[in-house]
């Protein structure tokens, strides 16, 4: 792999950019490989780098059915924070976050992340209790996050409405260092480096049954004809379902759509994400200077990659009240992606009722931030078959009732 | 945007107008049932991508419950059901049949 570097491109820019080589390779499938990963978004991506990097698990396939990273990886509103409630959240959301600072590094390739800062606005009495005890739970899990008052909010925020009539901005829970990346390129740098690595992207290649015998997984039949392998990753976010039927097992995770939208670019007017929890709704200018906005999920099961107009509307309507100076804005795109729920809205990394077959799924609407340290516990417990990290997240939780109860602490949970 | 009939007051309503409720049909298990069954009927829904059988409430009509069969997919109503059913009646089914051949679920189809 050539390494990008400023006299990279120095070179490049001397001959008209012509020494580009493509940053992974498409090669065909090989007959078997020992571990297969199914998806390739940020999660499946992030596996397999790090079942190489740390595991020196090398004879890897990653099998994308569409064009890697165009999943939910990216259709996703990069909000990245670690201010979650439960232990186990905060330990592999953090992992994750501190792996974002130094993941450009890391991949040599520019990641974009930005640790401008993530607030979430406290708009009602219940909200401030809620983030003054996870502001008091984060310190105990050295998670760096402060509550702040509705002054400080206004002075980070100067385009901010806080005494809006219906919901007044009362402080916010603040941890600066959260922030956003570039989701293609958290994909684009993982495919780049696993590729790298030895490792076979086989894009366009889509899985249609999984083999087993005996309890023990064989392999997997694909458009591509069948291909073996000793270990079988499924991190397929929305279509979860789909294959653990083909896997012959069933999940607690339901598919539902999660719709997102920018504006026309305007010049920068807020450096921090701001997510107002109560009007469901959540926003951040990026660095072409759109207004990203996303709302929240539907309430039904849904395969289909699309967003309908009242979302849109109910999202923006409640924007607006914190953000008037949004009004005029013009929408540019608007699109959904497909999220997997699970019961206690936390993810699921665990082994399944099939021999050496993982499964990394149930990010929902959530999952981007925690793409690094995800990929990190899923590669220890598929090399290793188990990971401190995954160990409260495993599928058994439900049977059990050790839920990782989030969806109370978080509300909209991106 | 979803548009479904309700069955009782013959209404034509938007996806706004309704409420989902989930997986219809459900078995429920309480007391005397093993774990697995409980865990089932508590956190293992039905997921599947194309006909899927819901429940929904006309929340903003007559407020009554019902059941709506549908694609996943393709986001196709295939139709409506009165809500005092244990499972999908004939002519729905055959609506179903019709628009997907071959099509099978569980222990329907
Ligand atoms: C609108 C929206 C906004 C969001 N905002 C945020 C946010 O601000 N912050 C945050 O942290 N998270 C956010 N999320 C959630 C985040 O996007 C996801 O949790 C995360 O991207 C999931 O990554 P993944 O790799 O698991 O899934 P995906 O990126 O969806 O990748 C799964 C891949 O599996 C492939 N696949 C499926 N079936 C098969 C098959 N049979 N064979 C082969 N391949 C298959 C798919 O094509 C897909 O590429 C948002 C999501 C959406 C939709
Ligand atoms: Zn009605």
């Amino acid at each position: 792999m050539k390494r990008y570097s400023v006299f990279a491109v120095a070179r490049e820019a001397l001959r008209y950019h012509q020494g580009w080589g493509r940053a992974w390779k498409s090669p065909e499938p090989k007959k078997k490989y020992d571990a297969i990963i199914i998806g390739a978004g940020g999660h499946g991506l992030a596996t397999a780098y790090y079942l190489g990097k740390n595991h020196g698990l090398k004879n890897v396939a990653i099998l994308e059915k569409g064009w890697l990273g165009g999943g939910n990886t990216g259709r996703n509103t990069t909000i990245i924070r670690s201010n979650y409630l439960q232990d186990a959240s905060a330990a592999i959301y953090e992992k994750a976050r501190s792996l974002y600072e130094t993941m450009s590094q890391d991949l040599n390739y520019n990641v974009m992340f930005s640790p401008r800062g993530v607030m979430m606005l406290a708009q009602t009495q219940h909200e401030i209790r809620g983030y003054k005890r996870t502001a008091q739970a984060n310190a105990l899990q050295g998670v760096s996050t402060e509550f702040i008052s509705p002054e400080k909010v206004k002075s980070l925020v100067p385009i901010i409405n806080i005494d809006g009539p219906r919901y007044p901005v009362l402080g916010a829970l603040w941890q600066s260092r959260g922030g956003t990346a570039r989701h293609d390129a958290v994909a684009w740098g993982y495919a780049r480096a696993c590729s790298d690595m030895g490792m076979d992207i086989i894009q366009q290649c889509e899985v249609t049954g999984i083999r087993h015998k005996n309890g023990q997984v064989q392999g997997v039949e694909t458009s591509k004809g069948p291909i073996d392998c000793q270990k079988l990753g499924i991190v397929v976010a929305g279509h979860t379902g789909v294959l653990a039927d083909m896997a012959g097992f069933r999940m607690p995770v339901e598919a539902v759509a999660l719709q997102a939208l920018v504006s026309e670019p305007i010049k920068p007017c807020m450096d921090v994400v701001v997510m107002a929890n109560t009007v469901h709704g959540y926003m951040s200018q990026s660095d072409k200077g759109e207004m990203v906005i996303g709302g929240g999920a539907d309430g039904f099961n849904n395969y289909t990659q699309r967003g309908s107009f009242h979302h849109v509307e109910e999202t923006v309507r409640a924007l607006i009240e914190t953000f008037p100076i949004i009004s005029r804005l013009k929408m540019l795109r608007w699109w959904g992606g497909i999220v997997d729920m699970t019961g206690d809205r936390s993810p699921i990394l665990s082994k399944t009722p099939v021999g050496n077959i993982f499964i990394n799924c149930g990010w929902g609407t959530g999952g981007f931030k925690a793409i690094p340290g995800s990929g990190w516990a899923m590669a220890e417990l598929m090399a290793k078959g188990h990971s401190s990290l995954t160990e409260e997240f495993s599928l058994n939780r439900f049977k059990e009732g050790k839920f990782i109860d989030e969806s109370v602490a978080a509300g909209v949970a991106h | 945007m979803l548009v479904f009939k309700c069955p009782y007051c013959g209404i034509e309503a938007d996806e706004t107008e309704l409420s989902p409720g989930g997986e219809a049909h459900l078995k429920r298990f309480g007391p005397g049932s093993s774990d697995e069954e409980l865990e089932g009927y508590l956190f293992n829904r039905e997921n599947p991508k194309g006909v899927h059988f819901e429940r929904w409430r006309h929340v903003y009509g007559c407020g009554k419950w019902f059941h709506a069969a549908r694609c996943t997919a393709t986001l196709e109503v295939f139709g409506t059901y009165s809500a005092q059913t244990f499972g999908p009646p004939k002519e729905i089914i055959d609506i179903i049949k019709s628009k997907r051949p071959g099509w099978k679920w569980r222990n329907l189809g």
